[in-house]
């Protein structure tokens, strides 16, 4: 342990200024997946910039017709909140299904969004929800679409010396619809996840059936245009990249899929 | 480092980064606290942050400055700590108890009129490997009836 290091700046504009000088500082939340890794060996970093105690990062609020979340906020702060029942019950959900008790008191959205594994529980909601994510460092902010944040497995287009500020939701009509199968503990197995919209448009969002979190927009396409179930579980299935592992096939994780999509449509 | 542990004002001489688990058994000398995973998936080393439950292998000591931490040696002074322990005693909740005090601290922020699936959610981060889980819902359902008695 005395080899790492862990800096608390007071303010955003410090921690912003840290990261400008040193962008291998390796930023802390809610701590939940750093300290798995700490505790496995598998993180290398050994330089800590902590996030815990900035208020900038904190609130979730309405601006302009958009739901601003910050980072910081944890699962049991985003499922306690009216308005992200009011607006996002999908996030609400998936949130519920995020570890225990203990894992929803300390994780937060930014950490679920910056850790980028393609089995985060809230990105095929931010997908689904056609979110942005907010982004700054020392030499501004830049907002962009949650769609094409993620370039390859595990990447994304942050740069090392910008940190999530906030995830912007904006306005949704039609019935959102969440569901996962399988637990995290058989994620070898069968974990899937799918967040979608229905509304005068339909938007999916589908996780751990690729590199990436998924937005099936062919899939959507077809039933927003009126196409038939099965032609739009035919598109998911061009869609998504499932691969095998020891335990699974990324036939079975594609069959899971289909069966989602076809249930989403029917109870929404 | 400063924080109040079970009710009392304490200062730690430990680096920031130390796991809360390891400053409580070791620097704090207090043993109640258990370790069971390591990785957030066990619950045994469930304490109260500021009165909620968090894994203390998942928080560094740096995330307590200035707040109150209460383990299983304090929860006897939360509002149904000492029901609860009554209660694992009696109902059978305890076996080996290496999972008890995570139990009883997930347990605590509960309301006495919780229902069984509060119970449950409350409960769903923390494992037991000995009694199976009916006579841990027994247990805290019979304590929250008990506090509601009491008041
Ligand atoms: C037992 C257990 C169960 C879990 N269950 C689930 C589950 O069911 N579903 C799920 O999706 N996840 C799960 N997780 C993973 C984890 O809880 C989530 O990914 C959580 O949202 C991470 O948030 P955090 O604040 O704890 O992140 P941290 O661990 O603090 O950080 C995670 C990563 O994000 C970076 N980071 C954090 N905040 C920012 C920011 N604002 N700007 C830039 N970078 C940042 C860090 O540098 C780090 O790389 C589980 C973890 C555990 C231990
Ligand atoms: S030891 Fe902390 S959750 Fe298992
Ligand atoms: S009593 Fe042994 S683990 Fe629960």
């Amino acid at each position: 342990m005395s080899a790492l290091t862990l800096e608390r700046p007071r303010s955003l504009k410090a921690a912003l200024a840290s990261l400008a000088a040193d962008p291998s500082l390796m930023p802390i939340a809610g701590c939940t997946d750093v300290y798995v890794g700490l505790h496995f060996g598998t993180t290398p970093e050994r330089r800590f910039l902590d996030l815990w105690g900035l208020k900038e990062l904190r609130g979730i609020g309405v601006d302009g017709d958009a739901l601003r979340i910050g980072a910081l906020s944890t699962y049991t702060e985003i499922i306690q909140s009216t308005l992200v029942q009011q607006r996002v019950p999908m996030l609400v959900a998936a949130s519920r299904e995020v570890g225990g008790a203990q894992i929803q008191n300390r994780g937060t959205l930014g950490g679920n969004v910056a850790n980028a594994s393609p089995a985060g529980d809230t990105l095929p909601v931010l997908a689904a929800a056609g979110a942005r994510i907010v982004l700054r460092s020392q030499s501004g902010t830049r907002t962009v679409p949650f769609d094409g944040f993620y370039t390859s497995y595990r990447n994304s287009i942050r740069t090392p010396d910008e940190l999530v500020v906030a995830i912007e939701i904006p306005r949704l009509q039609g019935r959102q619809w969440w569901r996962k199968v399988g637990t995290r503990r058989a994620q070898a197995i069968s974990k899937i996840m799918m967040a979608a919209v229905r509304g005068t448009d339909v938007r999916i969002g589908i996780g751990s059936v690729g590199p990436t979190v998924i937005t099936a927009t062919q899939a959507a396409a077809v039933l927003s245009g009126g196409g038939s179930i099965a032609d739009a579980k035919a598109a998911l299935l061009s869609e998504i990249r499932p691969i095998d592992d020891v335990r699974s096939t990324g036939e079975y994780r594609a069959t899971v899929a289909a069966n989602l999509l076809e249930q989403f449509w029917r109870e929404t | 480092m400063r924080f109040t542990l079970n009710g009392k004002s304490r200062t730690v001489n430990a680096h920031p980064m130390k796991r809360l688990l390891d400053v409580l058994r070791g620097e704090c000398g207090l043993t109640g606290t258990k370790e069971g995973c390591g990785e957030g998936e066990c619950g045994a080393c469930t304490v109260l942050l500021d009165g909620v439950a968090v894994d203390s292998c998942l928080v560094p000591l740096a995330h307590v400055a200035g707040k109150k931490v209460i383990t299983i040696e304090g929860a006897a002074a939360t509002r149904t700590g000492k029901a609860l322990q009554n209660a694992f005693v009696e109902q059978g909740g305890a076996q080996c108890g290496i999972c008890t005090p995570g139990m009883i601290l997930a347990a605590a922020p509960l309301t006495s009129h919780a229902s069984f699936d509060e119970i449950r959610t409350a409960l769903a981060g923390n494992l037991c490997r000995c009694t199976g889980y009916p006579a841990i819902f027994r247990s805290v359902q019979s304590a929250l009836k008990a506090s509601k008695r009491a008041r």
